[in-house]
């Protein structure tokens, strides 16, 4: 890293003659990309301080208006549950708090309390009821609040679902999936005591003013109706009510709204000289994934290309050995390929607009807190 | 939360509850790009406490308003992601449904 002390020599004349605003091409490569030799990565550090190349009379530094003139993004795949896109013209630190907010922090709705009736089954209670909460909900976080503490229960904070399940005796072993949890938008059916004298109404676990229907237009059932909750055996029974809060996956990864969301650079690999004949077979033959291809110059002579670079996996196999000094394998430092995988609860390009929303948040939060 | 010197404005650390590298890291790169800061910063001073010590010291200006600016510069960047991001996938989805088909050229594998 260059001393931020250079940046007063700016001007002095044993520097080679530059062009304004325009790094040598070595610096320039070294400051772009991350470089890939055959031993180990080089330059995987970037420049931090805008004012690194100062002394050269270059400005790397990115203001907002020169962040909101290069920032792009191209969707390259979009499904009900999971996307891909390109983040381009981005410092690493913002790309990775996407990615933290996402796996962290954007909340979504996971069973959290247990009301055990009856469980005869082999499954212990508490090993059932980790198996309920990590069952993804297809209810949407964004129509919750989040309940502290004191909270009652209410419509607005909790989802209930209810479990009944028995196998006969004599039948053969009943396999219990998550499509038999029921989702009752009336709030809880247990009672807190036992019945009361007076013919009240007797209280319950939750205390809901008004049906989950009036709230959530779709039903609030599980994702998927096909996770193995538990297994039965004739005569064993499960009979339990379970409720769902808002949460974040920082606190348990329950509540994690993503699979998983990952980026990686973009590779790019770049031939330094020209490939012919053998050596071009040889090169496309080394790569596992296809990269290269054979282009026909006519004349009975061929050409190595780089085809596919966006699926190169960096395994380094074609700079391994006497083929060293022909490939250049890089990785853009400022282009993200960002694939999110989400749970099921919300999509997830709304996903990412979320965590890109709780970034802001933060920054209000912590603007107010100064002021 | 802020601890600075009195006497000298321009030097402050800043102590922030609930924060972590999320936030931390991306205002110090927002920070480094401040030509009027000097140096910046930051450390979890330890990983079971939920703080974290952003370091600011600046050329001359305050360096709470310094930290201020870089915040709003952060939120301003965030306001135009989103709104790139959300461009984007509305170009996506019309290109898709004008395709008719769902051609997928960079699937991997
Ligand atoms: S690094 Fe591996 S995947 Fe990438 S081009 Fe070379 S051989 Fe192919």
């Amino acid at each position: 890293m260059p001393k931020k002390g250079t940046k007063s020599t700016k001007g002095t004349d044993d520097e080679p003659q530059q062009q304004q605003n325009k790094l040598p091409d070595h610096l320039e490569l070294q400051r772009t990309r991350v470089i890939c030799k055959a031993g180990a990565p080089t330059h995987t550090e970037g420049f931090q301080y805008s004012g690194a190349y100062a002394a050269m009379g270059v400005d790397t530094s990115v203001s907002v208006d020169k962040f909101c003139m290069n920032f792009k993004v191209e969707v390259k795949r979009l499904t009900e549950d999971d996307m891909e896109f390109d983040m381009i013209g981005v410092d690493a630190s913002i790309a990775n708090a996407f990615r933290r907010i996402l796996i962290a922090e954007v909340p979504t709705m996971a069973i959290e309390k247990v009301f055990m009736v009856d469980n005869t089954s082999v499954i212990a209670d508490e090993v059932l009821s980790h198996r309920l909460g990590l069952i993804p909900l297809d209810a949407d976080p964004r129509l919750f609040d989040y309940m502290s503490e004191n909270d009652v229960p209410n419509e607005r904070n909790t989802i209930v679902y209810k479990l009944h399940v028995s196998c006969q005796k004599g039948s053969p072993r009943l396999t219990v999936k998550s499509g038999q949890l029921e989702w009752l938008p009336e709030g809880s059916q247990l009672n807190m005591a036992a019945p009361a004298q007076s013919g009240n109404k007797q209280k319950t676990y939750t205390s809901f003013s008004q049906s989950q229907k009036d709230i959530s237009k779709e039903s609030l059932g599980v994702k998927f109706k096909d996770i193995t909750i538990a297994r039965l055996g004739p005569g064993q029974a499960i009979e339990l009510e379970a409720h769902a809060v808002k949460g974040i996956g920082k606190v348990h990864a329950k509540w994690s709204p993503v699979a998983t969301a990952w980026y990686k650079m973009l590779p790019e690999v770049v031939l330094l000289k020209e490939i012919k004949d053998d050596d071009a077979e040889k090169l496309v033959k080394k790569c596992p994934v296809n990269v290269f291809d054979i282009e026909d110059l006519g004349n009975g002579e061929k050409r190595a290309v780089v085809t596919k670079p966006r699926s190169c996996t960096l395994c380094r196999e074609c700079v391994m050995g006497p083929s060293e000094e022909q490939v250049r394998l890089t990785r853009v430092r400022d282009h993200f390929i960002f694939t999110i995988e989400s749970t099921g609860a919300l999509p997830p390009e709304v996903l990412f607009t979320e965590a890109v929303k709780i970034l802001e948040e933060k920054c209000e939060r912590v603007i107010s807190e100064l002021s | 939360m802020e601890h600075g010197s009195v006497t000298d404005s321009t030097a402050s650390s800043f102590s922030i509850m609930e924060e972590d590298h999320t936030l931390a890291n991306s205002v110090r790169f927002v920070l480094n790009q401040d030509p009027r800061v000097a140096f910046c910063g930051y450390s979890i001073p330890h990983p079971a406490d939920n703080k974290v010590n952003i370091r600011v010291q600046t050329t001359g200006d305050s360096a709470k308003d310094v930290l201020k600016d870089s915040l709003q510069d952060l939120m301003v960047m965030c306001q135009h992601v989103r709104g790139t991001f959300d461009t984007a996938v509305s170009d996506f989805r019309q290109n898709k449904t004008a395709e008719g088909m769902d051609i997928d050229l960079n699937k991997k594998k």
